[in-house]
């Protein structure tokens, strides 16, 4: 339903052009038509959101999975996807296919394949995979063992201006691990690495990225010594980023306890200690990257003894909310969190997006940040392997807009 | 060949208004509590006396119920422990070996637990190669459940046994020094023993090369010793554990000679503990490697031998005391 569209009485938050009060938006066609004070036209579906917050659609920075009908729910509206898709995208033919892959709910930003395969030994051709479509390269799940080859990696996509997205975690020591070293690691006889592997691998990565002048996300930043690592080569002047997702916010090694295989993730959870530096991280602004890690699992992935069961979380649904936590603890600001979840990640990926200014693309999410509810996994729109099952929290999406198309809209909201 | 002499069996003392074993399962040491422990080993020393007693050792009681085996890892001992154990006590004792089981043919674990619980076992003893599948399978089956081991979780019928060994040899657990030497990394046997012993007041140490000691050890009321003379230093209990033939060529020790070197349980070494040192060891013992034959051999010191023989009684034990609700044995119904 192209047309015009006014939603009104919200609070409109813009983090880009720095708007944050309650107005009128109008989205005219496939774009954002303005933001002020005026009457809605004549013409246009008057939408009524009095009480709740507009804001530009999320932009989830590194999903395993193109979930369209998980990411509208969530308020999603872009998702960039990580390249360990089967097979995985290591061919300009194969990014150009997946850009495709959310039409027409969710746009797609893939990372292409870092190297074929994504075995960590040959750079693939992310020349070509940049004039396909995609916005940065990627490691994949794990972190590039061989530093020779980061080293030529980073170099080239610099060339391309291609942000390179790793996994920080230092391959050899972290090999056949599936906790963090510690007491419940122990209790439970699961093979532990330190979590000193995590800065280990920063230290290096940021340090090649020094050398070769490249751009560096770290998409999850989950230890006090990896956040130092990251705040020390950004003092330098090197490019990096830091991103996190909800669950190393909210989650410490004891959630493992139990066998719990839903809070089998990777990396593994930490301990309480590391886990108030995370948020001190995204407090002292050292991480500006939020996302869900959305990664749905069958039960024949995630049913099984902790140490056989595949590593990830279904986070699309719940992301915004788990966010609001943070807002709630006085962590961050509201728009500040808008950032984390939109303005941000575009900027990092070269996305025309994250924004409400005239003319950008009329992605939005329409959100009530009080509204509680309890998580449920099996309510999700596809696999509910969620580490957060049963727990109570608030913010509802109510609706979804993407290139001014109502993608979701929430049931019980105008009902 | 004498026996060593053996302290009376004492019953312990229950605190007051508490049910003496309410769980569903037997899954690990951690869920149980002090007395809990005791009454298990109370319920032991019966069967340690019908076991000795001569030609008849059987009892009725578990008759007409079903025992499944299941061992997704390779076992012999333990297995056949527990399967004496279930045919003493009269159950129809079914095995599910590795090399018989649908797992192999890309069956998922949780599939294999639901056809095992249709065919209505009233126990299932399982063993798996990863820690937490036991309990996962029991969340699923509809009978108790005994773990026989899983992964470098826990093995706690081998905990009980060698608690039973002890505290009929030395009459006690509580104030008892107990080192336990060896891959403590990679073990079960040391897990269960450290919350056992430790639950039961002794004074308990670990002793490994570095490589094989794990962190967090602390947290289970356990000193760390790298050198064995100093952690054998007055020691009443030894407890040897294996090491894997294939942690040794340079993974975690850089060859056997040099384990056994400075890992190995010799004469000389055993001369820092307690005269009246016990020494034990859960099999298959590598002689030579972790320790000396003769001193497994030396039946004054050595309760290896006996181990095996109260495994079999902690068994009967644990399937007699998990099955009484189902039986309907008065006070447990």
């Amino acid at each position: 339903m192209t047309g015009r569209i006014a939603i009104t009485g919200a609070r409109v938050i813009c983090p880009a052009s720095g708007h944050d009060g309650v107005a009128t938006i109008l989205i005219d066609g496939r774009t954002v038509a303005g933001i002020g004070q005026s009457e809605a036209p004549s013409d246009a579906t008057v939408i009524d959101a009095r009480g709740l917050v507009v804001a530009p659609g999320l932009i989830d920075a590194g999903v395993f999975k193109a979930d369209t009908a998980a990411a509208n729910a969530g308020g999603i509206t872009r998702m960039v996807l990580m390249p360990d898709q089967s097979p995985p995208l290591d061919e300009p033919a194969l990014v150009a296919y997946a850009q495709g892959s959310g039409k027409p709910d969710v746009w797609v930003h893939p990372l292409a394949a870092a190297t074929r395969g994504l075995k960590g030994e040959e750079l693939a051709e992310i020349g070509l995979a940049k004039a396909a479509g995609a916005v940065g390269v990627a490691t994949g799940r794990k972190a590039i063992a061989d530093a020779r080859v980061m080293h030529r990696l980073l170099a080239y996509a610099r060339a391309f201006g291609l942000t390179v997205v790793t996994h920080a975690e230092e391959a050899a020591l972290t090999a056949g691990a599936v906790a963090t070293t510690g007491e419940y690691a122990t209790r439970l006889g699961l093979a532990a690495a330190p979590a000193f592997a995590e800065a280990l691998a920063i230290i290096r990565d940021c340090r090649l990225a020094e050398a070769t002048g490249a751009a560096l996300h770290i998409r999850q930043v989950t230890t006090a010594e990896g956040l130092a690592a990251v705040r020390a080569a950004r003092a330098r002047g090197v490019d990096v980023t830091a991103g996190i997702t909800p669950a190393h916010l909210m989650l410490n090694d004891m959630a493992v306890a139990g066998f719990r295989s839903f809070a089998r993730l990777s990396p593994p959870l930490r301990d309480e200690r590391d886990r108030l530096a995370a948020i001190e991280g995204v407090r002292d602004g050292t991480i500006t990257i939020l996302s869900s890690g959305h990664d749905p699992l069958s039960q024949e992935d995630k049913r099984q003894p902790f140490a056989d069961a595949r590593a990830g979380m279904a986070g699309a649904e719940t992301l915004l909310a788990l966010g609001l936590g943070l807002v709630r603890d006085g962590v961050v600001s509201l728009p500040g969190l808008v950032a984390m979840l939109s303005t941000n990640p575009a900027r990092r990926f070269g996305l025309v997006a994250g924004t409400l200014q005239l003319g950008a693309p009329a992605d939005l999410v329409v959100f009530d940040p009080d509204a509680p509810w309890r998580i449920d996994g099996h309510r999700f729109h596809g696999a509910g392997n969620t580490p957060f099952d049963g727990l109570p929290t608030a913010g509802r999406v109510r609706l979804t807009i993407k290139g001014g198309d109502i993608v979701w809209e929430d049931q019980v909201w105008r009902a | 060949m004498s026996r060593p002499p053996s302290h009376p069996a004492q019953r312990s003392a229950l605190p007051s208004g508490v049910h003496p074993f309410p769980h569903d399962h037997l899954l690990g040491i951690a869920q149980l509590k002090p007395w809990e422990i005791a009454f298990l080993l109370d319920e032991a020393e019966q069967w340690v006396e019908m076991n000795r007693a001569g030609a008849a050792k059987h009892d009725g009681r578990l008759a007409g119920l079903t025992q499944i085996n299941a061992f997704f890892e390779n076992s012999t001992r333990t297995l056949l422990s527990f399967e004496i154990a279930g045919k003493r006590l009269g159950a129809d004792v079914v095995n599910l070996g590795v090399s018989g089981s649908s797992v192999k043919k890309g069956e998922t674990l949780l599939d294999t637990a639901l056809t095992l619980n249709a065919m209505h076992p009233d126990m299932i003893v399982i063993r798996h190669a990863s820690s937490g599948a036991v309990q996962l399978i029991s969340e699923k089956v509809g009978c108790p459940v005994l773990n026989a081991g899983d992964g470098r979780h826990e093995h706690p019928t081998q905990a009980l046994l060698d608690a039973l060994t002890i505290r009929r040899r030395k009459g006690r657990i509580a104030g008892l020094r107990v080192a336990i030497c060896g891959d403590i990394l990679h073990s079960r046997v040391a897990r269960s023993n450290f919350q056992l012993l430790a639950s039961l007041g002794a004074e308990v140490r670990a002793v490994a090369p570095p490589t094989l000691l794990p962190e967090g050890l602390d947290g289970y009321a356990v000193t760390s010793f790298t050198d064995m003379d100093a952690g054998l230093a007055g020691a009443d209990v030894v407890m040897m554990l294996r090491l894997q033939t294939e942690r040794m060529e340079g993974a975690y020790v850089p060859s056997p000679r040099e384990y056994f070197r400075f890992y190995g349980l010799t004469e000389a070494r055993l001369a820092k503990a307690a005269p009246d040192v016990l020494v034990m060891h859960p099999g298959p013992m590598n002689r030579g490697v972790e320790i000396d034959g003769a001193i497994a051999d030396d039946i004054a010191r050595s309760a290896v031998t006996e181990q095996v023989e109260m495994g079999v009684a902690v068994r009967m034990a644990c399937l007699d005391v998990l099955t009484r609700r189902r039986r309907g044995v008065e006070g447990w119904a």
